[in-house]
């Protein structure tokens, strides 16, 4: 028995059941909706796109672990102390490079953290309402500016500046100096580990900040308010009820930094000056970082242990910033799960 | 009891209090003064330098050997052709991926692992990109190619496109989707002309922020497009693009090489710029 009509045939010729389930019938025939068959594809699509990406991740591992094996296999962890870089002899060690990248990260960190959190505090607490969005937008357009801007710039302009102002003050200053004179030493040029470590400060400036700022929006008003009211001032409010409250998203917007700061490639590459040694612990001092010696050396390199031996420093910057990142990541979503829940 | 000694006390350590306050707010004054102090200082020499060394030649003429004559055009195209490919190649996977994470199982393991490791690509090296996009296509090719340059900035492009969708996506009011569902719109339906059009705006913001992003990167294309001195239109071919002629250039002791690199550095600033403030302002007018 047909449930549906067949064209032309007389409901009135149908029991009461059959017409009731030809009313039920929504019309057939080719409408604007498409069958499930189209929802099915929309959602492989959809799918497939997410896990592209997942899979781009363990792409990256895969593929950089294979062409760096040559160079894993024959120095193995050995590689990390080690300062021998000499493609002549095919002899390789990242130390130099590991060392660059660390001190110049650490040189950001110390001068991007208290400035964010200056900015932070000033965006949050301090400006006229009118004046937050350009001042805000403003730090931004900082992140904005191409890295290679910043090298350029950095290269052309800041160095001189600081050779000219910093540099041979100091020098003056503390030649013959023990150990501080060592730390200022070196050709007056205004490249090396400091002026890197400057200008990835300023980079990383606006991705600690945005992110201060944005925590300490989280912070319930009813307890800056409270603490107001007992007459607390704005620094004591920051730093007794803000601060303590954020503390973990603030750790974790200084991870992302830092991420940031160990992967940036162009600026450092222009002001390091791509030099390997560690015989002088100058901060003037031309040296080289992971990011710089790959910039620098390998579309050059030839097939082989020299293409290897990059491929495994690559290896090496992937895995720190992934370690980072994936503790600052951690850290800010701890924040958000304990937001409100505690005081 | 309040004795004029405890009165005293008091406003000694209410002073000492000010005090430590007006050092604060003070030194958050400076930072942000300091922040804004290098924001100018980059500008102001960019746009000086820049605009010295900027010629109608620079726009017109392929860039030059040492001290010759020349101008930026051919790396300017290059960059034009391959941000506008991998745009196009790079959006539709950011924007389906997007949508997967918004609309389908948002709390599920998928979309969880999916988030996560998108936002370690977001902040991933790009340097390692271009060394990821080497090993898979420039190694077995043989070849520096356009194509490897296209593949680089895409995979840059898709991570940023994601974030945004998701989140556009997520802030429009479930009410809107449960309409279209009861009018009896297919799922695919609802998303595509309710969901998606409703987050217009601010996925076209994600767009412009991704096309800024990779207008000004160099370190992927340093050995996926490398250079090329001459017009090229080939995708098999390296191509020129003006990142990497400003680091060659300006890296080098000509001057007249130098003074291109700095009318490229303030095209690429004021193009980055430019995409960056319209993209805010498309977002402040929904608003």
């Amino acid at each position: 028995m047909s449930s549906t009509l067949a064209h032309g045939e007389s409901p009135a010729t149908l029991t009461k059941q059959e017409k009731a389930r030809a009313m039920s019938t929504p019309p057939t025939g080719k409408s604007a909706r498409s069958g499930p068959w189209a929802d099915r594809a929309f959602g492989f699509l959809a799918k497939g796109a997410a896990i592209f990406t997942l899979g781009l991740l363990l792409a990256i591992l895969a593929s950089l672990t294979i062409s760096a094996w040559p160079a894993i296999s024959k120095y193995g962890l050995g590689f990390l102390t080690s300062t021998a870089w000499d493609p002549v002899q095919e002899e390789f060690g990242g130390l130099v490079m590991i060392y660059g990248t660390l001190a110049t990260s650490v040189i950001a960190l110390v001068i991007a953290v208290p400035v964010s959190f200056g900015i932070a505090l000033f965006l949050t607490e301090l400006s006229p309402a009118w004046l937050k969005r350009p001042l805000g937008t403003a730090i931004e357009l900082l992140a904005a500016v191409p890295s290679i801007v910043y090298g350029m710039w950095g290269l052309l302009v800041f160095g001189p500046v600081l050779a000219e102002y910093v540099q041979t003050p100091l020098q003056n200053a503390f030649t013959g100096v023990p150990y501080l004179g060592a730390f200022v030493s070196g050709p007056p040029v205004g490249i090396g580990i400091l002026s890197a470590g400057i200008i990835l400060a300023i980079m990383i400036i606006p991705f600690i900040s945005a992110v201060m700022r944005d925590v300490f929006e989280v912070t319930p008003p009813m307890l800056k308010e409270s603490a107001y009211g007992l007459g607390a001032t704005t620094w004591e409010v920051v730093s007794k009820i803000v601060l303590p409250f954020t503390k973990t998203g603030v750790i974790g917007g200084i991870m992302l930094g830092l991420g940031r700061a160990i992967g940036e490639t162009m600026a450092v590459t222009f002001v390091i000056g791509n030099f390997n040694q560690l015989d002088s612990l100058s901060l003037f001092q031309a040296a080289n970082s992971i990011t710089s010696a790959l910039a620098n050396e390998f579309a050059e390199a030839g097939e082989g242990l020299h293409q290897a031996a990059l491929m495994y420093l690559g290896l090496v910057l992937f895995f720190i910033t992934f370690v980072i990142l994936s503790l600052s990541k951690v850290l800010l979503a701890q924040l958000r799960k304990g937001e409100g829940a505690k005081s | 009891m309040i004795t004029p000694e405890l009165q005293a006390m008091r406003a000694g350590m209410f002073a000492k209090r000010n005090r430590i306050n007006m050092l604060a707010t003070g030194l958050a004054l400076s930072a942000m003064a300091f922040g804004l102090f290098w924001l100018a200082w980059i500008l102001w020499e960019t746009i000086r330098l820049g605009l010295s060394g900027l010629t109608f030649a620079t726009l017109t003429q392929m860039t030059p050997g040492p001290n010759e004559d020349g101008g930026l055009a051919n790396a300017i195209y290059g960059s034009f052709v391959m941000v506008m490919l991998s745009t196009f190649v790079g959006t539709p996977i950011g924007v389906m991926a997007g949508i997967y994470l918004a609309e389908f199982e948002p709390k599920g393991w998928l979309a969880s692992v999916t988030r996560f490791v998108n936002d370690i690509l977001l902040s991933a090296p790009s340097i390692v990109i271009g060394l990821f996009v080497y090993a898979v296509v420039v190694s077995p090719m043989k070849s520096f190619s356009a194509l490897a340059g296209v593949i680089a900035l895409a995979l840059i492009v898709i991570p940023v496109v994601i974030r945004t969708t998701e989140n556009m996506l997520q802030l429009v009011p479930p009410g809107l989707r449960e309409a279209a569902y009861a009018l009896g719109a297919p799922k695919w339906k609802v998303i595509l002309s309710i969901t998606l059009k409703a987050a217009r705006t601010g996925v076209i913001t994600g767009i412009l922020l991704a096309v800024a992003r990779i207008a000004g990167e160099t370190a992927p294309l340093l050995f996926t497009a490398l250079s090329n001195q001459f017009w090229t239109s080939s995708l098999n071919q390296p191509m020129a693009s003006l990142p990497v002629t400003i680091f060659k250039f300006a890296m080098s002791p000509y001057e007249n090489w130098q003074k291109l690199a700095w009318a490229g550095v303030f095209l690429i600033t004021l193009a980055v710029l430019a995409l960056n403030v319209a993209a805010r302002v498309l977002t402040r007018s929904k608003h």
